[in-house]
């Protein structure tokens, strides 16, 4: 017995217990259980009712906001990351050079960040774009528009508003490339300055290859983020108008939380796990064609 | 010479680039700043100005008081609490697992691994109906447990923050406290814990912050208005039912995020390194 726990199996179990309890009652347990409930009928109130694969049906024939609320998600992550990236590469390259106050500079674009997800950004954001904000209230003082716009309740706009508010967020993925940057060895760029290459060329044909797979990291992480986009939606704009905002995570939420229909929004949740799964594994494989691996690996 | 004018003309030019970039990117904090001190007639008149006719601290007075019998002195509270506990709890436990996997071989270590990786790229928001049931069946609904208590089972990001960080640790350390008489926990306390204190300052910021500005946790599982934290309070000022305060909403979301603000200031070097080492390592 004594041996037993002086074993360094023991030991290890010991200092894994905290994740490994978790693991089992918060996670694993309740993914299975919330399979089981996908294929019944569960209001909380009374016990779930077995239905076979009569939620997974209406889902794919006549719920027409399953459909709308995949592509809403979508499209957001789809314009939102790639824009927040470019940006952050963009204003990494302008703050890798080695001048004065790039530190500071570094820091005001990162604060917006700071504040990152929290509800009182969201709240300004309704404000900055509201009839009355602050945006309307610049374009008419410059001249651009005669009349206020509703940006959050256009159905061509909404979406935007939120799009926006992410590209605004770029800071962390900004200090990620430029300390990608800094790992690009120097001698590279050297030789291809003898070479006579253009500073175009020493960044289409250097810098982008080596921080490649910096880029690619991120854009997975934040692809899958973007899919599970929540805060900013639900007090933005709340889904409207005409569900042209109705992210996928939103609408998985109304339909548990308000419509008490815990068993169709179970299939919800797991439809969106595949497509999440799916989604991973397509990008992990495409990869092979632009992201460049240093043969040494790391 | 000349070489040296062109080249004071593109320092110019970066600079003036540059900050006008960095205008249009702050722009919305200091408008959010300016708001909040705005009387309530100039906030939707010339609603871009930065500057207010008067400093009006009257929002912020109007807006501490709060709603109903519950002030934001109370929201303020529950946010600490709530945050200082599970920040306590993600990264103690964290700390812990992190070792486990770092520095000792048991049985089935790399197929738990595996598991705790994959778990990392589960969104959590899956989890919200299952979880939900779950603390519905304890009855833990409108109590802070189901907010706390999951922080105590360690957080996979932040146990591969810290792994990395005890890998770079040499192993002789160990070795020698071994000879010493150490156990196994006494090498964790001693050896281990001193030497990673830079990865659990960045993961205690990164708690901090994710538990600071949650909305969905409290959204979910708080009903009472004297339970609430400021994230979820702030949401009440747009409450369709009643005639919304701008000056005070403002005010309120400017005092939200001043603890991140602080927390940012001081710990700026933890935070940006751990940003960059986190996303360089994937």
């Amino acid at each position: 017995m004594k041996r037993i726990l002086r074993s360094d199996h023991f030991a290890g179990y010991v200092f894994i217990a905290p994740w490994l309890l978790g693991f089992f009652a918060i996670t694993i347990t309740p993914i299975l259980v919330s399979l089981y409930y996908s294929f019944t009928k569960y209001d909380i109130l009374s016990a779930p009712q077995w239905v076979g694969l009569m939620n997974y049906e209406t889902m794919f024939k006549y719920d027409y906001l399953f459909p709308q609320s995949l592509k809403v998600t979508f499209m957001y992550a789809f314009t939102s990351v790639p824009l927040r990236l470019l940006f952050a590469l963009f204003l990494a390259v302008l703050l890798s050079q080695k001048r004065k106050g790039v530190g500071v500079y570094r820091t005001i674009f990162y604060v917006p960040s700071v504040f990152g997800g929290s509800v009182a950004v969201a709240v300004m954001w309704r404000q900055l774009f509201g009839v009355n904000g602050a945006l309307n209230s610049i374009l008419t003082s410059v001249g651009a528009i005669d009349r206020n716009i509703g940006w959050l309740t256009g159905p061509n706009t909404a979406l935007w508003t939120l799009v926006a508010l992410a590209v605004w967020q770029f800071g962390s993925p900004m200090l990620i490339f430029l300390a990608g940057l800094k790992q690009v060895p120097y001698s590279l760029y050297e030789s291809a300055m003898i070479d006579g290459a253009s500073p175009w060329q020493r960044f289409f044909r250097i810098t982008l290859p080596m921080i490649s797979p910096i880029i690619f990291f991120n854009f997975l992480v934040q692809i899958i983020n973007g899919f599970m986009m929540f805060t900013q939606a639900l007090i933005i704009t709340n889904g409207g108008p005409f569900n042209r905002t109705l992210l996928y995570v939103l609408y998985v939420y109304r339909k548990a939380f308000t419509d008490y229909s815990m068993g169709y929004a179970s299939a919800l949740a797991w439809v969106m796990l595949v497509v999440v799964g799916v989604l991973t594994a397509v990008i992990f494989k495409t990869s092979s064609y632009w992201v460049y691996y240093e043969s040494k690996g790391e | 010479m000349k070489r040296k004018t062109r080249q004071r003309m593109r320092t110019v030019c970066y600079h003036l680039f540059t900050i006008a970039l960095a205008v249009i990117v702050f722009y919305p904090v200091l408008w959010l700043i300016a708001s909040s001190f705005k009387p309530q007639s100039e906030i939707f008149a010339n609603a871009h100005s930065l500057i207010p006719s008067e400093l009006k601290w009257q929002n912020y007075v109007q807006g501490w008081k709060g709603f109903g019998r519950t002030s934001f002195g109370v929201f303020f509270r529950n946010s600490f609490l709530i945050t200082i506990i599970s920040t306590i709890g993600q990264v103690s436990s964290s700390a812990c697992v992190a070792y486990g996997f770092a520095r000792i071989n048991f049985f089935g270590k790399r197929l738990l691994f595996t598991c705790m990786i994959l778990t990392m790229l589960i969104p959590s928001q899956i989890l919200m109906i299952p979880q939900y049931l779950l603390f519905n069946y304890f009855d833990w609904i409108n109590t802070w447990r189901p907010l706390i208590v999951p922080s105590f089972f360690g957080v996979p990001f932040f146990i591969f923050l810290i792994m990395q960080f005890i890998r770079g640790i040499p192993y002789e350390l160990d070795e020698a406290a071994k000879i010493d008489g150490c156990g196994r926990f006494g090498i964790f306390f001693r050896i281990i814990l001193p030497n990673i204190v830079p990865a659990l300052v960045t993961a205690t910021i990164f708690s901090f912050y994710w538990k600071w500005e949650d909305f969905m946790g409290p959204l979910l599982y708080l009903q009472s208005v004297e339970l609430y934290p400021v994230s979820l309070a702030l949401r009440l000022f747009s409450d369709p039912a009643a005639v919304t305060d701008w000056g005070a909403m403002f005010a309120m979301s400017v005092a939200s995020l001043i603890p991140v603000f602080i927390i940012f200031v001081v710990f700026q070097k933890y935070l940006v390194e751990g940003i960059a080492a986190t996303g360089l390592k994937g």
